[in-house]
């Protein structure tokens, strides 16, 4: 029972953290049609400059977090401008690949070469740090602060894709791209927005996530895979199936480290394998033809 | 990147062989200047024709036939490990080693043929990621066949022939690689533009025409995978028995978006591409990624940005194209 309830936190904490990295990743996906594989390069981008923000300029948690999301959109902009603008939506996933390769090593050497090559930690306030009384048992405070951060993330997304006007042009040029620029929607303002979200959404979860991935040199490399492998599984483009990719991946790899440590990584892709082959655009994705 | 494939003119009676023969002299010409030059870098210049063989592998399958993989050093470590694995449990002969590499690395691509081959764009690179990440976490796994994360050590290989002994130099290991390197390149270059070559090419430019006139795509492009996957095995059983230890390494994701790298920066596509853009990138890592690891991520990730912003096609397509216009001025158009 114990052990049961230490994986169900872990693994909703854990599902969490991917879900916050991965959605922006899907949506990108979704609209742009680039397999982002520098996802994760810009996490870390995120990861870092919260480290440095707290243990430098020693200032509270909530502000090194904004710090680095806005740090990150801003360093992503040129990237944005130059390179990923010639990307968008062209069908040859192998240039994409190659491209975004590019772009991960070149933040991992500029990183390291900036803030040194070493496991960054970013330090916990007080509020977080403890463990959390929840009647019958405690679990770590920062658990639960992720799996919160993780539920208002997908129901703030929600809302904007679902309720407001944004959310409405970005679901028409998501079905129609050509159609939605003929009727007067500036599709490169909606990319553009959309791909600011999207790494605002990486840095914010590779800062909160800090505790679960750890930051260090390679996470760039470490976890490309294990993003685009939740947003393939779960569909591009859907929330949905991205916040029941990484709780299902989340769970199968908690439960597989708990259980037979040994045999962890290999469960996670057999199930990726399984899961792909029988449903090729995801589980909740719809073909692009 | 979809261009016309095969601009073929039919040539005037011209030597058999020709084109094969110089490839061989200019591979063997190549391989005295490293013998000869740096004789004390032939242990690297052997590792550098093992990985030079899953470039060209890795070539077959994307450059040949249009598919995105990101797994490809499965088939590469997997029979690293065969040999190695062979080698440990008592065949030591060199040749036997490497059928037993070739064996495992067909069987291995044809298993992920199967799989990858099926699908195209995101979920075919996913599949491949996957595959690959599964066969490294497998060799990690059974630790009393491959050692672990410890690796497999203790390979020692018997005589070539039963007369030439592996050396510390890595003389013997460097010329045998070299003269195996000549062999398969000489039946690849045969290959690749024989009937079931130039359908592969016809798959990759346009797979829904080549289906329409009646070509049974999927099969066939299990099929390549299965040559590709005997070229990646010769690498990997040449590096298994050339350096005596096989890592998990040798089937890691690292390894997979190196090769990847180093075709692209050669040119899919060509078979020359593929060697030029292994013996560049292994040459200027040895030389770089010793003074910082990380300047050298730094500086693969600007040339590989600036390939594919502005040779997309790869380093080897300049001199290609002089290499026809040259031969273009004494032909009548």
């Amino acid at each position: 029972m114990r052990t049961a309830l230490n994986i169900a936190t872990d693994a909703l904490a854990y599902g969490m953290v991917l879900f916050i990295i991965s959605i922006g990743l899907s949506i990108m996906m979704g609209l742009m049609r680039v397999v982002n594989l520098a996802h994760g390069a810009f996490a870390m981008i995120g990861g870092y400059l919260a480290s440095y923000a707290i243990r430098d300029l020693h200032v509270h948690y909530g502000v090194a977090i904004l710090i680095a999301v806005v740090g990150t959109i801003i360093v992503s902009i040129p990237f944005e401008l130059l390179l990923y603008r010639r990307i968008y939506r062209k069908s040859d996933p192998l240039i994409q690949v190659l491209m975004t390769i590019g772009i991960t090593f070149f933040i991992i050497g500029v990183v390291n070469y900036v803030f040194g090559p070493s496991l960054k930690t970013i330090p916990l306030p007080a509020l977080l740090s403890g463990p959390f009384d929840i009647g019958f048992r405690s679990v770590p405070t920062h658990r639960l602060f992720v799996i919160a951060c993780g539920v208002a993330t997908a129901l703030a997304l929600w809302l904007l894709i679902e309720k407001t006007e944004f959310g409405i042009k970005l679901r028409a040029s998501v079905d129609h791209s050509g159609m939605a620029d003929a009727l007067g929607i500036r599709t490169e303002i909606i990319y553009a927005v959309t791909f600011a979200l999207a790494i605002g959404l990486g840095a914010f979860g590779g800062v909160v996530g800090a505790e679960i991935l750890p930051i260090e040199p390679f996470y760039a490399l470490r976890y490309m895979v294990t993003f685009l492998v939740v947003v393939s599984v779960g569909g591009a483009g859907s929330i949905m199936g991205a916040l029941s990719a990484s709780l299902l991946l989340g769970l199968a790899d908690t439960t597989g480290k708990y259980l037979a440590p040994e045999f962890g990584e290999f469960f996670f892709y057999l199930t990726v394998i399984v899961i792909v082959f029988l449903f090729p655009h995801g589980l909740f994705g719809r073909s692009h033809a | 990147m979809t261009d016309v494939a095969i601009n073929h003119v039919p040539r005037k009676r011209s030597i058999p062989f020709a084109q094969e023969g110089l490839g061989a002299l200019a591979i063997i010409a190549l391989g005295a200047v490293g013998y000869f030059l740096f004789p004390d870098d032939l242990a690297f210049l052997t590792r550098l024709i093992g990985i030079a063989f899953l470039v060209l592998s890795l070539d077959l399958v994307t450059g040949y036939c249009g598919i995105a993989t990101l797994g490809h050093a499965a088939q590469f470590g997997v029979a690293a490990y065969a040999a190695g694995i062979a080698c440990v449990r008592g065949v030591t002969d060199p040749i036997a080693l490497l059928a037993v590499g070739v064996v495992a690395g067909t069987l291995m691509g044809l298993i992920s043929g199967a799989l990858i081959a099926r699908f195209r764009g995101l979920p075919q690179l996913v599949l491949s990621i996957a595959v690959g990440q599964l066969v490294a976490a497998l060799a990690n796994k059974l630790q009393w066949l491959t050692g672990g994360s410890d690796g497999l050590s203790g390979i020692a290989p018997g005589k070539v022939f039963g007369i030439f002994n592996f050396d510390i130099y890595s003389r013997t290991a460097f010329l045998f690689s070299l003269a195996i390197l000549v062999v398969v390149f000489v039946a690849l270059s045969r290959f690749v533009r024989s009937p079931f070559g130039l359908l592969c090419r016809g798959i990759k430019d346009d797979d829904l025409r080549a289906r329409m006139i009646g070509v049974a795509v999927y099969p066939r492009l299990v099929i390549m995978y299965g040559v590709a996957g005997a070229v990646a095995g010769v690498g990997g059983a040449l590096t298994a028995i050339s350096t005596g230890v096989v890592g998990l390494d040798s089937v890691g994701f690292e390894r997979s978006a190196e090769v990847l790298v180093m075709l692209v920066l050669g040119g899919a596509g060509h078979l020359w591409g593929a060697l030029a853009g292994a013996l560049i990138f292994q040459i200027f890592e040895h030389i770089v990624s010793a003074a910082n690891p990380f300047h050298w991520m730094m500086l693969v990730g600007l040339l590989l940005i600036l390939i594919v912003v502005f040779a997309p096609r790869g380093l080897i397509e300049p001199v290609l194209m002089l290499v026809r216009r040259t031969a273009g001025k004494g032909r009548p158009s």
